[in-house]
């Protein structure tokens, strides 16, 4: 059988999280090989390609959306996506990046940017991405057909939902990862 | 009730089993090993009846009744775990997570949670309604423990514990619905209370993050909830 035939296509994407899911995916060490054959890594903060591809068979999404940049992108990889993951505790429940909901952005705003600094105190609007009102989960943005919880989940379980993915089942996740694991 | 209690049979997901009719459905559940899920509930307190995750169907009854403030009665049929049942749990469980700042990755109780471990066990992986992100003070004017409103699921076992093992009524509830605090004394400071003994009772029974100990990191708020049983065997209580 080629390969070619069935190799899903998949995206992976880091928005507003620390890496830590993204680091507990290489964290699978040398099971990456073994599902290498399986998987065209189309896009991602792992490979070269800045372009998001426009059909994929699966999206697996890290961080919770935070501000315009996450929102464009989570909405164009939604588009794209057959089938979407919220990978890890912020992207399934907004977790860390969350903490700053009850606040509000102007107070943070002011803490970071102006009690903080000794000089230049100004909000930056240059060349980043402007916060949105609150950081929120994926799904209350996006329709997400699978959520892995965890902080970050372990590779164990990056390695079971990937594996039955592969295999044409939907796993159930609640067996090998709890929220803050 | 009558002098003498008499022993009942009912089926609990169609097992028979006999009870005393002075027992709840939960604690004659949980003797045959079947499983209901609880939160306000705890063994050696009073029933309170407020968290809801132990609702249970009972044949012939149109709504759900909490197994733990249920009493046992001849020919009753319980059903503890229908998918109707299911779906209601997770719902409450969903409430709770939506209505105060759980955030289990931080939490001095990540890993000894029983509001964690339930959402992983009634299969609750997200919350579908729309998060609150309520604003609430953390009290950490006691020299020992700290009071986190943002990890409260108001189940009142502090509350109950401290008013009928400790005798000391530290703790009360304040305002309504969603609004609810739990407070000590006359919404005062912890620290200033009078009435308060430190015996961390409180804390040990919290089901969360909410009632800690001072000085403890993430996931390092190891409990001891099971020392009311034998607290109270041992002052001859039947509790």
């Amino acid at each position: 059988m080629s390969d070619t035939i069935t190799k899903l296509k998949v995206a992976t994407i880091w928005v507003d999280g620390c890496s830590g899911c993204h680091m507990s995916f290489l964290d699978m060490d040398e099971r990456i090989l073994e599902l290498a054959p399986h998987i065209d890594m189309l896009y991602s903060p792992l490979v070269d390609s800045k372009i998001i591809p426009d059909e994929l068979d699966l999206v697996i999404v890290e961080g919770a959306v935070s501000n315009d940049d996450d929102l464009h992108r989570v909405l164009a990889l939604r588009k794209a996506a057959k089938f979407m993951i919220a990978l890890g505790d912020c992207a399934v429940s907004g977790n860390v990046p969350s903490m700053r909901n009850p606040i509000g952005t102007r107070p943070c705003f002011d803490r970071a940017y102006f009690e903080m600094t000794d000089i230049n105190p100004q909000i930056p609007t240059k060349h980043v991405p402007a916060l949105l009102e609150n950081a929120l989960p994926v799904h209350q943005v996006v329709k997400v057909d699978l959520f892995v919880q965890g902080c970050p989940p372990p590779a164990d379980a990056i390695y079971f939902v990937l594996t039955e993915l592969i295999a044409g089942r939907v796993p159930d996740p609640a067996k090998v990862t709890r929220f803050g694991a | 009730m009558s002098k003498t209690t008499r022993v009942v049979t009912l089926t609990i997901n169609d097992k028979e089993v006999s009870a005393r009719e002075d027992e709840s459905i939960l604690t004659v559940a949980r003797e045959h090993d079947i499983d209901i899920p609880t939160l306000c509930y705890l063994e050696g307190l009073s029933g309170w009846g407020s968290c809801r995750l132990c609702l249970v169907q009972v044949e012939g009854i149109p709504k759900l009744l909490p197994a733990c403030m249920t009493y046992c009665a001849e020919g009753m049929k319980v059903k503890t775990d229908t998918e109707k049942i299911q779906n209601y749990r997770k719902n409450i469980l969903e409430m709770l997570f939506s209505e105060r700042n759980h955030v289990c990755s931080v939490c001095v109780s990540n890993g000894e949670c029983e509001l964690q471990s339930l959402a992983q066990k009634c299969g609750m992986d997200h919350v579908s309604l729309p998060y609150r992100f309520p604003s609430y003070d953390v009290d950490s004017t006691h020299n020992l423990f700290r009071n986190d409103h943002n990890r409260c699921v108001l189940c009142t076992r502090c509350i109950r514990v401290c008013d009928e093992i400790e005798g000391a009524h530290v703790w009360d509830l304040a305002g309504r619905g969603i609004d609810t605090l739990v407070i000590s004394e006359l919404n005062e400071p912890w620290g200033d209370s009078d009435t308060c003994t430190n015996c961390g009772k409180c804390v040990q029974v919290c089901p969360t993050g909410a009632l800690v100990q001072k000085g403890t990191a993430v996931a390092e708020m190891h409990k001891n909830r099971t020392f009311l049983p034998y607290l109270n065997a041992m002052r001859g209580n039947n509790g």
